[in-house]
Parts: C-alpha cells; structure tokens; sequence
C-alpha cells in the first residue's frame, strides 16, 4: 500500500489488531478482531469509536465580514446558510450546473467562522471548488494538524462526558468548543450511523491519548470502515460516489429535507445556487426515478450494481448500497427506482446470479435513529 | 483431510467426500450471514460454482473440488449461517459428495502444504 496515506493514529490502529485497507487514498481499519458484525452491534448498544480523519476538516475564515462569507457558501448550495444559528451545524449539498451532487458535507457556524466537513475522496475537489467561489470573501484554510473521530452510540454521552463534561448538554447538531486534557476538541453532537453521538475535531498531539482514554472505558470499542458503512445503510444515510454522485439530483436522491423552504420557489432567498433551475423544477413536478429502501425477501444480500425490475421484466433501476443489516438482522439496500414503482410496498425484483428474486419498497431509515434533538 | 487453493477442505467419509471451508477461509470472510446450498442428487464438475457464501463484506463461491454426485447438504447453514464462522472445520460442512474418482483427491495440499500456502 506504498502510495497510500496514513492516519496519524495508523499505529494504534495496528495495535488494536485493525485489518487495514485502501480507502480513499487511506489506509483504513475496516474492522477490528470483533468483526463487523459484532462491532455494529456494539455500536447500538454501547458506544464506537471510528477514526474518520481521512475527511477533509476546511475552516472558511471571512476576508471582510461574516455575511459576505455565508453569501458565498450559500451561492453554492441549495441550503439556508445564513439560517444557521451561531453554534449550530447542518447538512449541506454542493451541486452541479446540472443539478448534479458533487459532495455532501457537513458545516457549522461557529460565530467568526464557518466549519465544513466533506468526503476524503472529494476533498482536494471540495477545496479547489471552495477556493475558486469564495477567495473573494473568505480564506479557505485546510485543517491538517487534527485528526477527527466519532463517538456513536446510546453510551457516547457518558463516556465522552468523562473527557468534556460540557457535551452532555448539546443537542443534535450543536458545536461547541471544549478544553480538554487532549487540547481543544471540536465538537459535534451528530455522526453518521443513525445513533445519537459525537464527532471530535482533536489535535494530532493529543488524537491518540484521547483514542485511548476512551478505549480503555468499558463501554467504547474500536469501530472500522465496515461496520460504519452498514450502520450508515441501516440508518439510510446516502453515501458520496455510491448513493449519491453527479448523476443523481437531491431530488432525486430524497434530501428534498436538507432543502430549506427559503430556499425554494417562493422562498426569501430562492434559487441562486448550481441547478436550480432542474432542483426546483424537481421539487414542483417531482422526479422520474427516486432513490427508496429495500428489503430483500429471504436473506440473501442484494448488493450494490443489482439491476431492478419490474414483474413485466422492465428495467427499473439499481441498488446502489446494499447488504446485511445486523441490526434489522435482515439484508436491507437502497437504490434508485422509476418513480412508477417508487411508492412504499411495491414488489420488484433484482437480478441476483442469474435469477430474479423480490425486494419490497419500504420506508428509510431501517433501524429508527436515536438523535438527542 | 486435503485442501484446495480455494480453501476448502476435503475429507473422506466412508465412501464419501465431504466438503467445508478453513478456518482461514473463514477469518477472512468475516460474519457469513447467508449461505446457499445445491440441491442433493445433482451431478457437478469439478469447478463449478455449487455453494454461495455471504458474509458481512462480500459473496464468495464454493467450486466442486471433484467430479461426482453431491448427496447430503448442511441444511443447518440455512438456519444458521453463523455456524460457519464458529465451527468451520467441523459442524460447518456444506456438503458431501460421491466422487467419480478418490484418487482426484491426491493433486490437492496435505495440511502442511497448505499451511505453507496461507503463509
């Protein structure tokens, strides 16, 4: 794996006993001695921890003032940015002239500033594509020196509150920032696998101290990249470059929610972001294809790349994440479906070695979230 | 007992063959959440794909390691194909077979040669 990145914590993850892989251009745990079964379960009941430091951590500092910044970020999604309460942070999607999805991200207002989070293997893009719409209003700096960790699950409050006593009083989607005995944590209330929990923003020196102090609590384990992506899946969170790429719209995807109303037709400050004009036409008269849950029958895994169809044998579509939710103890995918089929509880059928087996359109997310809200 | 470079192991019952997968095999799937077995009396050629494996991670086949007639399955695994990762030496067959020829058997890997295999 010589041109591959490492994490700054790659050796605690070998000592920890993590079966490294490729990913985004990291070498990554994709699970521990647990496996991936047990280390999902672990998470719904206790708490997990992942080092997600591949993701890219931007600060946008403003030139001049505050308004211009949040002017320009919003110019680059459908999303209310000037919305967002100081202390606060919210889903946000970069779009195409298309209408096309170039990354989810995630980002915080935090006064004098704005935080984002987006995708590892988007990152280089998501910077370039930030410098190149806002070195007008605002420095785009890459955060380099931190390392970025999520603590999931119903036990995450009490143990991260033995680090930050503060974090036990944030809701879902608040930041804040906290001294520590590790150096000053970032901190999000939010995450990625359907649980309430956190995200820690930590410095490189103090990353592998604080992994470890949290390791050595009775209720946190290391968590890999599998297990992260079938919590994700049971939770129905789209992931970038499978779920949702260039070629999908956020209408198409189903994140109409992550759409603010002042930023439709008829908003305060509607349109004026990449695609609008297909966006809004998309929310108005709707979507040929959308993106929905399936629950194969049986238990056999329907994976991502299963071409759908109808039982007239009409090409409907295809999943686009897929596989066994240990959770639901059940195989559980997404994928995008003609909109004829799209409603829940209709029967279609994928294509799985050669024979056609049935799949039922159902509700998103699979396992109930846990968000403290 | 014999192995293949597919990791199965093989190991004659009477004047039967039966058929799993190592424990290596089984490490490196991780959690097997579906197994799919053939259908008993059906006569397979060495090489085709006769078991579907499913784990958390990906699907894997199990490929006939002889010719011959596949007489029993595990029906086990069908229920509980978990089994796999924590007996796969033993209760975690998947199935056995009469073979055209026993002596087919002697191209695969003793136990110390597949031991040098896996590394």
């Amino acid at each position: 794996m010589a041109d591959l990145m490492r994490l700054g914590l790659h050796d605690l993850h070998l000592s920890l006993g993590g079966k490294m892989v490729p990913f985004a251009g990291y070498e990554m745990p994709v699970q521990y001695p647990a496996g991936v079964m047990k280390e999902h379960l672990h998470t719904r009941a206790a708490a997990g921890l992942f080092d997600v430091s591949h993701m890219g951590q931007v600060i946008l500092r403003p030139k001049a003032d505050m308004a211009a910044l949040v002017a320009g970020f919003e110019a680059m999604m459908p999303v209310d940015v000037a919305g967002l309460a100081q202390g606060r942070q919210r889903y946000g999607l970069f779009t195409n002239d298309a209408g096309g999805i170039l990354d989810d991200l995630m980002f915080a207002n935090r006064g004098d500033h704005l935080f984002v989070v987006v995708n590892a293997a988007c990152k280089a893009a998501d910077i370039a594509h930030m410098q190149a719409h806002l070195s007008g209003v605002a420095e785009v700096i890459p955060v380099t020196d931190r390392a970025l960790l999520a603590l999931q699950g119903p036990a995450a409050e009490a143990a991260l509150a033995r680090i930050a006593p503060q974090v036990a009083a944030m809701r879902f989607m608040d930041v804040g920032i906290f001294d520590s005995a590790y150096g000053p944590l970032w901190v999000s209330r939010s995450g990625y696998t359907g649980e309430d929990g956190y995200e820690v923003s930590v410095p490189d020196a103090g990353a592998e101290g604080f992994a470890r102090a949290l390791l050595a609590m009775e209720e946190v384990q290391p968590i890999g990249l599998g297990a992260r992506d079938s919590l994700r899946l049971e939770a129905g969170l789209c992931l970038y470059g499978h779920d949702i790429d260039t070629t999908t719209t956020p209408v198409e995807a189903g994140l109409t929610w992550a759409i603010q109303k002042v930023r439709r037709t008829g908003g305060a400050r509607e349109g004026g972001f990449p695609g609008a004009a297909r966006i809004l036409a998309e929310l108005a008269a709707g979507t040929a294809r959308s993106r929905v849950g399936l629950r194969p029958e049986g238990r056999a895994p329907m994976r991502e790349g299963v071409e759908l169809f109808s039982a007239e044998g009409e090409a409907l579509g295809r999943i686009t994440s897929g596989g066994f939710g240990p959770s639901v103890d059940a195989p559980v995918a997404m994928g995008y479906v003609a909109a004829s089929h799209a409603a829940i509880g209709t029967t279609i059928f994928g294509e799985l070695r050669g024979k056609r087996l049935p799949l039922t359109v159902c509700d998103l997310p699979f396992q109930p979230t846990t968000y403290k809200r | 007992m014999k192995f293949t470079k597919e990791h199965e192991w093989l190991r004659v019952e009477g004047d039967l063959v039966v058929v799993g997968i190592t424990e290596h095999a089984a490490t490196q799937l991780g959690d097997v959440v579906f197994v799919e077995l053939p259908e008993t009396e059906t006569m397979v050629a060495t090489g085709d794909e006769i078991v579907v494996i499913e784990s958390v991670k990906a699907a894997s086949d199990i490929l006939a390691p002889l010719d011959g007639e596949i007489v029993q399955v595990n029906a086990k695994l069908a229920d509980n194909p978990g089994l796999v990762n924590e007996d796969p030496m033993g209760a975690a067959w998947f199935f056995k077979m009469k073979v055209d020829d026993l002596s087919a058997m002697d191209d695969y890997m003793d136990e110390d040669e597949y031991a040098d295999y896996i590394g």
